[in-house]
């Protein structure tokens, strides 16, 4: 099978999703600042939409991810790297080449391109000739790369370069200047550096480092009249070579790959998001391939975390806490119980994340991880509206979980972070049941952040899970989320919980510091 | 061309950091009563004193290079004067021509390098002049060094190929730029040639390319931005030698640098040298023994800082260490530990300096670093409790200290009480013995000393501040094994002009 792409196997796969069930969860997920963060500083490839892009079938994950494993040899990152550095300055000599108005300067500009082109071709195939590679993608493309290197038109097009090159390496003049008379010549062998002989004549004085007085010249890419004159002077002089230049150029005007350019786009999708996790590794977060299957609503993920939170947290400082979940049968939904401020929503959001990411056919935080393959991701955040009024709110969330309830199915994710939040406890629960028991007869996966802790023991498919507080001190948030039963707090506290009301939440408040629930 | 006075094979830096206990030394042994001895005033005496005091040479070849360099030095003071101003008035001319706003151009760059460089062959030739007169009478390794290597270096030939390149770089004919083709085919690596006869041939150079050589065109006199480009690379080439040229006055003038600062060293010594012969302070070259011969005795090893605070001689101390690493101090309070303490480590630090000792006769070992713990009147960084911040000090000293080491202790750990601070001071003194380091020891807690005492070791010595039976103070101290007073007493009744009962001894 011939190559085409290196992150879809189907090209049916390359289509942007953008519905109100994406945008929703893009938002309660922090995926647009998770997105933006991988893919800045690589804007030129236009990344953003394969982020976009859910894959539709496990076989395109399971592709996507062997790249990723292949690329965690360090040299086949590194070869790519080099590869796309090549690129981005053929793309650079070609955008001078086009600007610039002295066609003996163009002409050069575009030899270099062609140059710069083919030295990055043949180094990425005989480095990838080299690897072990496993993954589907990259050995067909390195095979497509062969083939291209050993054809024809692209064997002459490297011996035509070489040799102008040479050519024009040779070139070796010398501009006498005199008043306003300038004289160009071929340079004399037995010339000398006149600089070298002054500093010969004073080595014997050097003490050890000394300062440099070289001067800045501003360096334009343009050449100005005078430096024009010479050129045409030194044109005059190697007349053969100019001429040669002259009808390269016209003769090879598109001599760039249509696949391999695509292959420059496309990898850097691996590139971008190996680059933006590394220094979290290095900080010692793990990341893992994840297990992803379809059959099976048994999840499990080990030292996970919210991808969008260490990322911010590797930007202001502080110290990502990391999380286990899981599920076996026949429990689906996870319910977290626990004071505010405890990493609840953080966790909750690391649950979506990884499943969408999986589903990106992307690595996903944690040591080890067994994902859902799901058909949709539903979401519904608590979100701070405070114009809305309370009637308002408690028909919007409703609403809200009405849409989802008729989309969902025994396949889908479905994450609820305290909803219903603005009626009386009592509604809440009531409301809160009743949504649950409907999840559970759905059969679909769940995960639950609310106050209201006789959720987390409505049967055998909840599993209630807690954030810890350290017993010496329950005022200190540790922001871990555990499977324990709930903590049993009286319906006062609860409600003081639930409105941020004790006095360490006032205080917390008051002192307006930054937290992972933020 | 290398100075070579402070070291035979290397220069000496007085921009080199200092060792990182250089404060601590300072303060605790007052070495700024010396240090200001040596520079009489002078801010760059000063610093290079300080440099040079507080780093040692090493190696006993290394102290005995300098302190014939200093005896010369001290024979021959007005000629070693006259090199010094020399070396004054190359970095004054070097500071006359400073860099305005012309040097950010090549031309004017290359002309103050060659005004700079017109002073300094005036000065060179006078180097040269006073080593053809009076190298004969020097007789230290490192100054036959020096005037050999300026005969040597300094010809006529030298200063008449200096001649050849000042008529050159006037560049009468025009400048020759050679260059490749660059990213673009613009010019690249240029380098400015040197102009000579050969070159395309005299014609050719008078009239370029009339003669049909080449590609020749002219600017129009009225045409600005050609005439502003073409001055342009003409400056591209011109920088070169610029820059080659500046770079060799620095190179010049940094000889000079060097020159003034290892004679300032010596300059200093001399100066302290005859203060303390004024004041009739002993002064001797000591002989240095290797590194961990562990041989240390002298004759009226006196305070420096002491006598030169005091202008008058001060009470020294006669004392055999051979073979000793511990010597703990105890006895009389103001009975002179804390002076000969700093005499120590003052003597010490001079000596591995290169420098003589205020002693009548002395002979020592190297060690790796002089070392202090003294006990401070407070807390200064009031970040810690006093005994905290005394354990911390000691903790960096540790971390400092290499075998070999010296570590001169005052009174350390006292912000506890006796219990305590012995049980401390001698598990430290203890371990670091045992590490080759040399402990010299004040305190005035008797357990610790007594502790110590009764270990037997050979390698230990007990010192006392001599105290007569009138209670009268010496200021000497002497061999002795410690007693369980420091003579609190005596200054309490002299004080308060009353008895107070003794505690039995």
């Amino acid at each position: 099978m011939s190559f085409s792409s290196i992150l879809f196997l189907s090209p049916s796969d390359e289509k942007v999703q953008d519905t109100d069930e994406t945008r929703a969860y893009f938002e309660d997920l922090n995926l647009p600042y998770l997105i933006e963060t991988v893919t800045a500083g690589k804007e030129q490839y236009h990344l953003q939409p394969y982020f976009h892009m859910p894959l539709g079938s496990v076989d395109a994950v399971n592709y996507r991810l062997e790249v990723f494993r292949n690329l965690e040899q360090r040299e086949v990152h590194a070869s790519l790297q080099s590869f796309a550095t090549s690129m981005q300055n053929v793309r650079q000599s070609l955008a001078r080449s086009e600007k610039l108005y002295y066609s003996q300067q163009k002409q050069r500009w575009f030899l270099d391109a062609v140059a710069t082109y083919i030295h990055g071709i043949r180094q990425l195939n005989q480095e990838l000739s080299q690897y072990t590679l496993s993954s589907r993608g990259l050995l067909s493309f390195s095979r497509h790369l062969q083939q291209y290197v050993e054809s024809l038109p692209f064997t002459t097009l490297a011996q035509d370069v070489e040799e102008l090159s040479q050519q024009l390496a040779r070139i070796h003049y010398t501009v006498h200047i005199k008043g306003n008379a300038v004289n160009v010549t071929k340079t004399e062998a037995d010339s000398t550096d006149y600089s070298a002989t002054i500093e010969s004549t004073f080595a014997k004085f050097r003490q050890g480092a000394v300062k440099d007085y070289h001067m800045e010249f501003h360096e334009s890419q343009d050449m100005n009249h005078v430096e024009a004159n010479i050129l045409a002077g030194v044109a005059q002089l190697y007349p053969d070579t100019f001429r040669q230049l002259e009808a390269f150029c016209k003769h090879n005007r598109t001599f760039m790959d249509g696949t391999i350019t695509r292959f420059d786009r496309e990898i850097q999708f691996y590139i971008a998001y190996l680059e933006s996790i590394a220094p979290l590794q290095r900080n010692g977060l793990s990341f893992c391939s994840p297990h992803v299957v379809e059959t099976s609503k048994e999840v499990y993920s080990q030292q996970s975390f919210d991808l969008a939170l260490a990322f911010k947290l590797l930007r202001e400082g502080g110290k990502m806490v990391c999380n286990d979940f899981r599920t076996m049968n026949p429990e689906r939904i996870l319910v977290i119980t626990g004071p505010n401020q405890g990493g609840k929503t953080t966790f909750a959001r690391a649950f979506g994340q990884l499943h969408y990411l999986a589903h990106l056919g992307c690595p996903v935080p944690g040591s080890e991880a067994n994902l859902f393959f799901y058909n949709h991701l539903l979401t519904h955040f608590e979100r701070e509206e405070k114009l809305e009024d309370l009637k308002g709110r408690l028909q919007n969330d409703l609403v809200r979980i009405h849409d989802i309830l008729e989309v969902a199915t025994d396949r889908s994710i479905i994450i609820l972070n305290e909803v219903f939040s603005s009626t009386s406890l009592m509604d809440e629960l009531l409301l809160s049941k009743v949504v649950l028991r409907q999840i559970m007869d759905m059969d679909a996966l769940c995960v639950c952040v609310t106050f209201v802790e006789e959720l987390a023991q409505l049967g055998t498919k909840t599993v209630s899970m807690v954030t810890v507080v350290p017993e010496d001190n329950p005022t200190l948030r540790t922001f871990r989320v555990v499977r324990k039963a709930p903590m049993g707090h009286s319906f006062a506290l609860a409600l003081a919980e639930k409105y941020a009301l004790t006095y360490d939440a006032i205080k917390e408040r008051m002192a307006h510091e930054s937290s992972s629930d933020a | 061309m290398k100075v070579h006075l402070m070291h035979d094979k290397a220069d000496f830096n007085p921009d080199r950091p200092l060792p990182v206990n250089a404060e601590e030394l300072i303060q605790d042994l007052h070495v700024d009563a010396v240090l200001s001895a040596m520079a009489v005033g002078d801010d760059f005496l000063l610093k290079v004193a300080k440099a040079g005091v507080l780093a040692s040479v090493g190696d006993v070849d290394g102290v005995l290079y300098r302190q014939d360099v200093l005896k010369d030095c001290l024979r021959h003071e007005a000629i070693v004067k006259k090199l010094y101003s020399i070396a004054l008035r190359a970095i004054e001319a070097d500071k006359k021509h400073y860099f305005g706003l012309l040097n950010r151009y090549p031309s004017g760059l290359l002309n103050r390098s060659i005004d700079v460089l017109l002073e300094f062959i005036q000065l060179l030739r006078q180097l040269r002049d006073i080593a053809d007169e009076d190298a004969g009478r020097f007789q230290s390794q490192g100054f036959t060094q020096l005037f050999a290597m300026l005969q040597e270096e300094l010809s006529d030939d030298y200063f008449a190929e200096i001649d050849e390149h000042l008529k050159q770089l006037k560049f009468r004919d025009g400048i020759w730029l050679s260059a490749t083709l660059g990213p673009g085919n613009k010019g690249a690596h240029y380098l400015l040639l040197q102009p000579h006869e050969t070159q395309s041939g005299l014609l050719q150079r008078l009239f370029p390319g009339r003669f049909g050589q080449g590609y020749t065109f002219h600017i129009a006199d009225r045409d600005e931005s050609a005439s502003r480009a073409l001055s342009n690379l003409r400056d591209r080439g011109l920088h070169l030698v610029a820059n080659a040229l500046t770079q060799s006055v620095d190179a010049i003038l940094s000889f000079f640098v060097q020159l003034r600062s290892e004679l300032g060293f010596y300059l200093g010594c001399v100066n302290l040298h005859e203060q303390l012969t004024q004041i009739s302070v002993p002064v001797c070259f000591p002989k240095p023994l290797p590194a961990a011969t562990r041989r240390r005795q002298f004759a009226k090893l006196c305070d420096v800082s002491l006598a030169l605070h005091l202008e008058g001689p001060v009470v020294g101390n006669t004392l055999t260490l051979h073979g000793k690493e511990l010597v703990v101090i105890t006895g009389a309070n103001q009975g002179g530990k804390s002076t000969f303490l700093r005499s120590l480590g003052l003597f010490q630090l001079m000596l591995q300096c290169g420098m003589f000792v205020a002693a009548e006769s002395a002979e020592a070992d190297l060690c790796s670093g002089v070392f202090t713990h003294f006990t401070r009147e407070e807390d200064e960084t009031m970040t810690s409790g006093k005994f905290d911040e005394e354990l911390n000090r000691m903790t960096d000293l540790v971390t400092q200290m290499q075998p070999q080491a010296m570590l001169l202790c005052n009174e350390s750990f006292a912000s506890t009480d006796e219990r305590e601070g012995s049980e401390i001071a001698q598990q430290v003194a203890l371990a670091l013995v045992e590490s080759s380091v040399t402990v010299v020891f004040v305190t005035h807690f008797y357990r610790f000393a007594h502790g110590c005492y009764e270990l037997n070791m050979e390698n230990a010595l007990y010192l006392r501040a001599e105290r007569q039976a009138d209670g009268h103070r010496t200021f000497r101290v002497r061999p002795g094994e410690p007693l369980e007073t420091s003579y609190g007493t005596d200054l309490y009744q002299r004080i308060f002009a009353a008895p107070l009962d003794e505690p039995s001894p």
